[in-house]
């Protein structure tokens, strides 16, 4: 494999992310519009499914918001073009946001200019783990700005119990209502540092929909976020309606004695991301 | 359950006629229909402020929040995605925008809270939600880009792009002329309703 192949496959990635839904992400929104009782609700639901539709058919982006790109990575220490990695994974993102193309979401905060290219400082985010082996393993997760804009850290007292972890998950999604396009997918870190609770729960909506914490008590605090959650009346894009969550998703981490975080991080019905591995031998399979 | 009705209105608009509408009311448009986001709102304002004449008149006109991709092509515009963005960024300027431009109706999503609703009841505009990240149903409806402006100096999310629609929809009231405001009333009852599940 030569390093121009590499880049390809990463670009072929972006493309399938930002133009195709994952099976099961649409497999909720069509059960949420078959359970919607409220007419509005029902025609939001329909108009996204028609929607992903054209999308994928005329392979256009899902949402104007390409988002912002990250990538987690695991790569085997011995995975034959790691040096080749990031540069393949630049010249990637470069290309796809001509040839998709996709909107370019990367402004210096100071001088507000855009660089055009989805490529500027630590973006796009690759997030990058070192595993025994050959092979390698990039996961993509595209995310608006709607959405990430409703991202929330609360540093609990430690003291505090699961109840009050709920209470403040569950306000959240109600103040949030609209704004992150509901039926979101919300993904909950607790424990670690204040970085670290933001990280998990972003990695959190990564979990297959459906999939519940092993952890029995958490399972059941994930089932009860997500019954209130639906019960609020908040709907599809907050116009009403009996689906406000497709997923809760909680991850833990160990914290410091004095230190209780909670992150929350929310992603909008368009749930974009993928997952391929590269195999050091030669050769890709898609995953997810 | 029957389909709501979805009524057709042509742009330019007609106060009037923007009047009978109710929030939860659907309603699909056609005509012209101008992108104006955070930048372009400000932008705007200050010509108004000055006194200066902006690109284009939005007296009575339609608006939407959103900063759609675009591709040329052998010199000209096609719209690749182009769904609306969270309108509650627009909060702090609506209603002052709405009261210089005189602009009949605003699309966008999320909802927009009290201010916006004070200055449609005062001056008879009405704010509506098309399906948020619906960005290729909505490009699907753009027949043609008249125009841009404002591309170099904003960028092309920020510029203000003239877009020709086809019964481009649906579109849910959810501020009326009279100033109620449907995603506030369904946020408060939300938060009533989650007092009873959580202590």
């Amino acid at each position: 494999m030569k390093p121009k192949r590499l880049d390809e496959i990463i670009f072929e990635l972006i493309k399938k992310v930002e133009t195709e839904l994952p099976e099961e992400v649409i497999y909720r929104i069509k059960k949420a519009e078959a359970m919607e009782k409220t007419e509005i609700g029902k025609k939001i639901l329909r108009s996204i499914l028609q929607n992903i539709e054209i999308a994928r058919d005329a392979k256009k982006p899902i949402c104007q918001d390409t988002g912002t790109l990250t990538f987690f990575i695991q790569m085997g220490s011995k995975f034959p073009w790691r040096d080749k990695l990031k540069k393949a994974l630049l010249g990637a993102v470069e290309k796809a946001t001509r040839e998709i193309p996709l909107r370019s979401n990367t402004v210096d905060p100071i001088t507000n200019k855009n660089t055009g290219n989805n490529i500027g400082n630590y973006i796009p985010y690759i997030d990058l783990e070192i595993t025994e082996g050959k092979d390698c393993e990039i996961t993509l997760l595209v995310k608006g700005g709607g959405s990430e804009n409703m991202s929330a850290l609360k540093m609990f007292n430690p003291t505090n119990t699961l109840e009050d972890i709920k209470k403040f998950v569950i306000n959240h999604i109600v103040e949030a209502a609209g704004k992150p396009c509901p039926p979101t997918i919300v993904g909950v870190g607790i424990g670690g540092g204040a970085d670290l609770s933001l990280k998990i729960a972003k990695k959190a909506l990564l979990r297959p929909l459906g999939e519940r914490h092993p952890n029995r008590e958490i399972s059941r605090l994930e089932r009860e976020i997500i019954e209130i959650a639906n019960k609020t009346g908040i709907g599809p894009m907050g116009l009403g309606g009996k689906t406000t969550v497709l997923d809760v998703h909680i991850e833990l981490a160990h914290r410091h004695p004095a230190s209780l975080p909670v992150g929350i991080v929310m992603q909008c019905w368009a749930h974009r991301y993928g997952k391929i591995r590269i195999y050091g031998e030669g050769g890709v399979e898609w995953l997810r | 359950m029957a389909e709501i009705e979805e009524k057709i209105l042509e742009i330019p608009l007609d106060k009037n006629i923007l009047k009978t509408f109710k929030v939860g009311d659907v309603i699909r448009i056609s005509g012209i229909v101008y992108t104006l986001r955070d930048k372009a709102h400000q932008r705007a304002i200050t010509l108004y402020k000055e006194k200066k004449k902006t690109p284009v008149d939005l007296k009575n006109a339609a608006i939407i929040h959103c900063g759609p991709i675009a591709k040329k092509t052998s010199g000209k515009w096609k719209i690749v995605s182009a769904g609306p963005t969270t309108s509650m960024r627009l909060e702090k300027l609506e209603n002052e925008f709405i009261r210089y431009s005189n602009v009949g109706m605003i699309i966008g999503k999320g909802g927009m809270g009290k201010s916006t609703a004070r200055a449609c009841k005062k001056f008879g505009a009405i704010y509506c939600i098309f399906p948020g990240g619906a960005g290729a149903l909505a490009a699907s409806y753009v027949k043609n880009v008249k125009n841009v402006f404002w591309l170099e100096e904003l960028g092309m999310p920020e510029a203000l792009w003239v877009f020709e629609v086809e019964n481009f929809g649906p579109l849910i009231v959810t501020i009326d002329t009279n100033g109620e405001n449907l995603t506030e009333e369904i946020k408060a009852k939300a938060r009533e309703k989650i007092s009873s599940y959580i202590r």
